[in-house]
């Protein structure tokens, strides 16, 4: 690692106008994807600026039928809320199998999803739930968040405070993992919302991605049966050692059928 | 630039001058003299520098030890009871949950943490909190072996 | 049994240490006055170095020296050795190039070394490095195993075509006419691919030198520290032998990769002699990725021709082997007298050929990893015997069980070079078919079936020479030295015992083990005994631990010794009490005089050999201390027969492994604890091999598969609950009737798996697979087929 400053910001307003003030500034949320860039030399950062200790950015809360995740609640927090299950069990589940348990203690859905790695989880279900993300700044839609690899709508100076998930009908996630770093080479999130059915593909391309002939298909019978036999082309999907385009175009159809399988209980 | 940092390690008070680089398991390590945290990888996969922070587990390769200012760590050198093992510990002796020692520490605390965070367990359960931890001298079975068999120990005391 | 002698599952004495953090690993350990060395790789696979230019780094913070390639040279210091020689079938040496410690004029894989920044801190010495400018020359990069790429770049001016040789094993003739007029002939391609031996604990080092006594001083993680000081002492440094001293303190698991001298190692005591202080490195796994001695790497055709009644009657096979870009120590072995020579496996093949050739290209060097040559050879020959058994329409267990050796044929003489000691095969194949349930396979097939998986049972009955080696065979097959071991028993003078051996734990238990041996014969109490290794000054000699070789070679040595103890013990314990040494008998720790209730135990006899009041100095010299050498006349031949059950999801290609039956005989059992710990791990390798693990390169010679977030490491939820078991064939060739059991696993585990794999998949239309049979090729494979 290069070395830089380490600064604990005490607010938002102290923290983004840190990273504005250094030659090279970076916020750090849980930190689990930044220190091994770092640990690598692939970033050259002279100020990292953790927002661990900003007073109200971590934290659940259920209300209204919708499900409010501070930026800095880590993933084990999601896991193991209660409130988080009762309403959508779909995404405490969802954080439970991200990375190990010493991972879910540190990591964060602010990071996970201002980082947008393609194989993430998270955006999955900010896509799938069609959920809010609040900046300190505005509001986003999750539809609109993720625009490319490693991209997001995100300005500079922008920070995710919290993401709004509405509570659906139901839903399921199902991932494929990388069987070596174990991250998603397929996650398919789908839910019935009061909008209609969603699917959300993350790991397949170079960020979440939403398959509308599915959603048609879930909305005329949320059934299993329904996408068995739709297929996504693979011709802009990842291709890698663990699994190639073709590979993972399948398996977003078997995750898929899966996933509605789960949803359904 | 270094800055003081002050912690709780293993219930002592302890401080050391740090970059902004210093990770923590370094702060353990180097500063510290407590080499029993060890570095297996520098993509926080093999889990073999897994500590206790404030009670729960987490990777030391993958914090800043200026992150945890005030923090209360505990690592391996602090799990027995003088000479008196954990019953993990204990567990991984009887077993023969070890060869060369080197993700033991790492793995112990882990093991600890699964056993505190799941009121049971089971193989299938025990297999898949240990994703974060690799050995590649046992092949796990022991591992799992002991684990199971010091849970219901750690329970009762 | 004694609590604490031979066949107890004696509890380790490492293990407290161990669990409680106060094990001592070289990273563990900090010199007076250390500095910190980083070293300057090449990104590129091959590159001419047009330039190397120091001084950004030479002038930043802390930095203490960069040193290059031209100072290697300058200085005189030579390349790394190779330890084995190999003579082509046109009856030319090996193609033997050169292996500089730093590179000067060309780089030959991602990851050589072409300088080496020394500065006071870690962090400071990377810092330094990655401002070494070095101007390159980009070459074209060939990496293939066959050599199909070898027209784009030469590697080596010394080896034509990218050749290090061409060799033959084996009776050609016999052969090519057993096929020629067999019944039934089976081909098989196959490869066995490139792995990454990833122990955990990283490579590290810390170099000093004393200039007043002119004392060098290697800490190093390794296998055996005097094949270190040996190798680089004479070979690299010149450094007089007598002032150079190695130590391995716990080393955190090796499977191979620890064995060998590198270059690391060499530029560290180079520079610590250049500078006059410490220095240390420690890899971090991005650096062991790429400069740990990889393993394997085999392309395979073989041929295996079939009588009538299923009777084999000749092996043929060509294996095209990759060295990587240069001659790693005993890289030359594998492939070819660790490799063919178990060509005949558990079997009465009469007639077996072999020709291998291995090339240079432009990747990590290859050498042993975990069974080293024995996995290729079991992984080709129980896979074939499987497809034969496909072919004609055979149950795989009884193809093998008409073939087998039988149990009165021992000593057997095989057709390629071994003699084998003693088994019974088909006993452990019985009991391995029982465990597995082998007869109600059908029924849980269809079982699986109904649930829409496939599932399938495929068997290895492996074979393995261990326990290198007899040193003049070894030496007629191209060994540059001899590979007995030594064992030194130091009484000390209130009783206990030091026990000084030249072998090197890296994880295996040598402390409880070795100390077993002498608490069973010499009667000591357990705690008494401590054993010590990895230290150039306090053994002898010894080469090490490799080949399983610890207990059958380096234990043979200890109870040796304990015979030279036992035989000066009897004396002074005749001369205490007053009798005559021929009525003096030794058992459970006491001497005593024969018919008499006068007796003394060893730890007085130990006493009063040290401090003497009343001794026999004219006939008996003082003190009680004995060392040994063991030289065995054969290797041990260790087998076993696994069985394994896989279900494979066949929309994704995903295979679970439900059940893993293994069944090893490795003679007689000093702690069968150790023993099922040994043989746990070695499977959970194979598994690794067999689905999940592969070091993959692409054209330009970059590992793509250079992190774990890439190479598959087996955790814990990938490997099944092991069903282990042991039959005892004792070995009649040491002392002991011990075998090796540190590779059997690794060795049997791959053919079983994929042989299920394959099994479960043929009514699919799959007729095979290669290694990692991972989901997507799993997938890939059964669209193929039905396409």
């Amino acid at each position: 690692m290069y070395d830089f400053t380490y600064k604990k910001a005490s607010s938002i307003d102290d923290a983004t106008s840190s990273v504005a003030g250094a030659d090279e500034g970076v916020f750090m949320s849980g930190g689990l994807t930044l220190l091994p860039t770092l640990k690598l030399r692939l970033a050259n950062p002279s100020d990292v600026v953790d927002l661990a200790g900003i007073d109200g950015l971590a934290g659940i809360s259920v209300g209204g039928g919708a499900v409010e995740v501070g930026a800095m609640t880590r993933h084990a927090a999601v896991n193991q809320s209660s409130d988080v299950a009762g309403a959508i069990p779909a995404l405490a589940k969802l954080a439970g199998g991200i990375g190990d348990p010493a991972v879910r203690n540190r990591g964060t859905i602010g990071g996970s999803i201002a980082n947008t790695d393609p194989a993430a989880d998270y955006p999955a279900a900010v896509v799938g739930l069609g959920a809010t993300v609040h900046t300190n700044k505005r509001e986003i839609a999750g539809d609109d968040f993720f625009t490319d690899l490693f991209e997001t709508a995100l300005e500079d100076g922008e920070m995710v405070t919290k993401v709004s998930f509405p509570a659906p009908e139901k839903a399921a996630y199902m991932k494929f993992p990388n069987p070596a770093s174990r991250s998603a080479i397929v996650g398919v999130f789908v839910a019935k919302t009061a909008n209609g059915a969603r699917v959300a593909v993350t790991g397949a391309g170079s960020c979440v991605f939403r398959v509308p002939e599915m959603e048609a298909a879930l909305d005329a019978s949320f059934t299993p049966e329904a996408v068995e036999n739709i297929s996504i082309p693979d011709g802009d999907l990842n291709s890698d050692i663990h699994a190639s385009a073709e590979y993972r175009a399948h398996l977003v159809t078997v995750m898929a059928k899966r996933a509605v399988a789960q949803a359904n209980g | 630039m270094t800055t003081t940092v002050s912690m709780t390690v293993n219930g002592k008070e302890v401080s050391a001058e740090c970059e902004g680089r210093t990770l923590l398991v370094q702060f353990l390590r180097e500063k510290l003299g407590l080499t029993g945290t060890h570095v297996g990888c520098d993509t926080s996969q093999c889990g073999a520098c897994v500590v206790m922070v404030d009670g729960i587990s987490i990777k030391s390769c993958t914090v800043l030890a200026q992150q945890l200012e005030g923090a209360d760590v505990t690592s391996i050198e602090g799990i027995a009871d003088g000479d008196t093992l954990h019953p993990m510990q204990e567990a991984f002796r009887e077993h023969h949950a070890l060869q060369c020692g080197f993700c033991t520490p790492g793995m112990v605390i882990s093991s600890i943490d699964m056993v505190n965070r799941n009121d049971t367990l089971d193989e299938n359960t025990v297999r898949r909190e240990l994703e974060g931890n690799i050995c590649r001298c046992t092949g796990y079975h022991n591992i799992v072996k002991a684990i199971l068999a010091a849970a219901p120990v750690m329970k009762a005391s | 049994m004694s609590e604490t002698g031979i066949g107890a599952a004696v509890r380790r004495k490492e293990d407290q240490r161990f669990l409680t953090g106060r094990g001592n690993y070289v990273d563990d350990m900090n010199r007076p006055g250390q500095s910190y060395a980083a070293f300057v790789r090449s990104p590129h696979a091959h590159a001419e170095i047009n330039s190397v230019n120091t001084s950004a780094a030479e002038a930043a913070d802390g930095v203490i020296a960069v040193l290059t390639g031209a100072d290697v040279a300058a200085d005189g210091i030579g390349g790394l050795p190779c330890g084995w020689g190999i003579t082509s079938k046109d009856g030319n040496p090996m193609a033997e190039p050169g292996w500089p410690i730093l590179a000067a004029a060309k780089v030959r894989f991602v990851g050589d070394m072409v300088a080496v920044v020394i500065a006071d801190t870690i962090d400071q010495a990377r810092d330094a490095a990655a401002l070494v400018a070095v101007d390159y020359n980009v070459l074209a990069a060939v990496v293939a195993t066959d050599g199909s790429d070898a027209g784009n770049a030469s590697v080596h001016e010394e080896a034509a075509g990218n050749v290090c040789f061409d060799w033959e094993f084996g009776e050609k003739e016999a052969t090519d006419a057993a096929i020629d007029g067999a019944a039934h002939v089976v081909t098989l391609d196959l490869i066995n691919q490139r792995l990454v031996p990833h122990a955990m604990e990283p490579r590290s080092a810390v170099a000093e030198y004393e200039s007043a006594t002119d004392q060098l001083t290697l800490y190093c993680t390794s296998q055996g520290a005097h094949v270190q000081r040996l190798l680089l002492g004479a070979f690299v440094l010149q450094h007089p032998e007598h002032r150079f001293r190695v130590v391995t303190p716990d080393v955190g698991g090796g499977f191979g990769s620890k064995i060998y001298p590198y270059a690391e190692y060499a530029v560290l005591c180079w520079s610590a002699k250049r500078l006059g202080q410490a220095i240390k490195w420690t890899a971090d796994r991005t650096e062991a990725f790429v400069t740990d001695a990889h393993g394997r790497d085999h392309v395979t055709k073989a041929e295996l021709a079939l009588d009538g009644d299923g009777k084999f009657t000749g092996l043929r096979v060509t294996t095209h082997s990759n060295f990587g870009a240069y001659l790693s120590a005993f890289a030359p072995l594998i492939p070819t007298f660790l490799y063919a020579t178990l060509f005949a496996g558990q079997y009465t093949t009469p007639a077996i050929y072999a020709n291998v050739i291995s090339r240079f290209t432009n990747t990590t060097p290859v050498d042993a990893f975990r069974g080293a040559g024995r996995p290729e050879a079991t992984y080709m020959l129980e896979r074939i015997i499987d497809q034969a058994a496909r072919e004609t329409g055979r149950d795989p267990a009884e193809l093998r069980r008409i073939n087998m050796i039988p149990a009165d044929a021992f000593p057997y003489q095989t057709p390629v070079a071994l003699l084998y000691d003693s088994g019974e095969y088909e006993a452990a194949l019985d009991k391995a078919l029982d465990m597995a349930d082998y007869a109600g396979f059908e029924s849980r097939r269809d079982e699986a079936k109904s649930r829409g998986m496939v599932r399938g049972i495929g068997i290895a009955t492996p074979i393995e020479a261990t326990g290198a080696a007899p040193s003049a065979i070894a030496g007629q097959l191209g060994a540059r030295s001899g590979l007995y071991e030594s064992a030194s028993i130091r009484f000390n003078t209130t009783g206990n015992v030091s026990l000084i051996i030249g072998s090197q734990s890296s994880g295996q238990g040598h402390e409880t083990a070795f100390a077993q041996l002498i608490s069973d014969k010499l009667g000591v109490d357990f705690d008494n005994i401590d054993v010590v290794e990895g230290d150039t000054a306090r053994s002898q000699m010894g080469l090490g631990t490799f080949a399983s070789r610890s207990l059958s070679v380096g234990g043979s040595a200890v109870d040796k010794a304990m015979d030279k103890i036992i035989d000066k013990g009897r004396k002074i314990a005749a001369h205490l009490l007053e009798a005559s040494v021929d009525d003096i008998e030794f058992a459970d720790g006491d001497f005593t005089v024969s018919g008499t209730d006068r007796t003394i135990n060893i730890g007085a006899v130990a006493f009063a050999a040290y401090v003497p009041h009343n001794y026999p100095l004219e006939e008996l010299e003082p003190g009680l201390e004995e060392q040994a050498f063991f030289d065995p006349a054969n290797f041990n031949f260790p087998f076993g027969a696994y069985v394994c059950e896989v279900e494979i999801d066949p929309d994704t290609g995903e295979t679970e492994i439900v059940k893993f039956s293994a069944i090893d005989d490795v003679g007689n059992i000093v702690n069968p604890m150790l023993v099922e710990g040994q043989v746990h791990g070695g499977v959970a390798q194979g598994i690794g091999q067999a689905l999940l693990e592969g070091a993959v390169y692409d054209a330009d010679g970059q590992l793509i598969s250079g992190s774990l977030m890439d190479y598959t490491m087996a955790r814990a939820d990938d490997v099944p609950d092991f069903d282990t078991d042991t039959t005892v064939t004792p070995c009649p060739m040491n002392p002991l009737g011990v075998k090796g059991v540190g590779e059997s696993g690794a060795i049997g585990a791959p053919a079983a798996v994929i042989n299920a794999v394959v099994n479960a998949l043929s009514p699919l239309g799959v007729q095979t697979i290669e290694m990692p049979a991972t989901s997507q090729s799993v997938w890939q494979a059964i669209q193929q087929a039905q396409a």
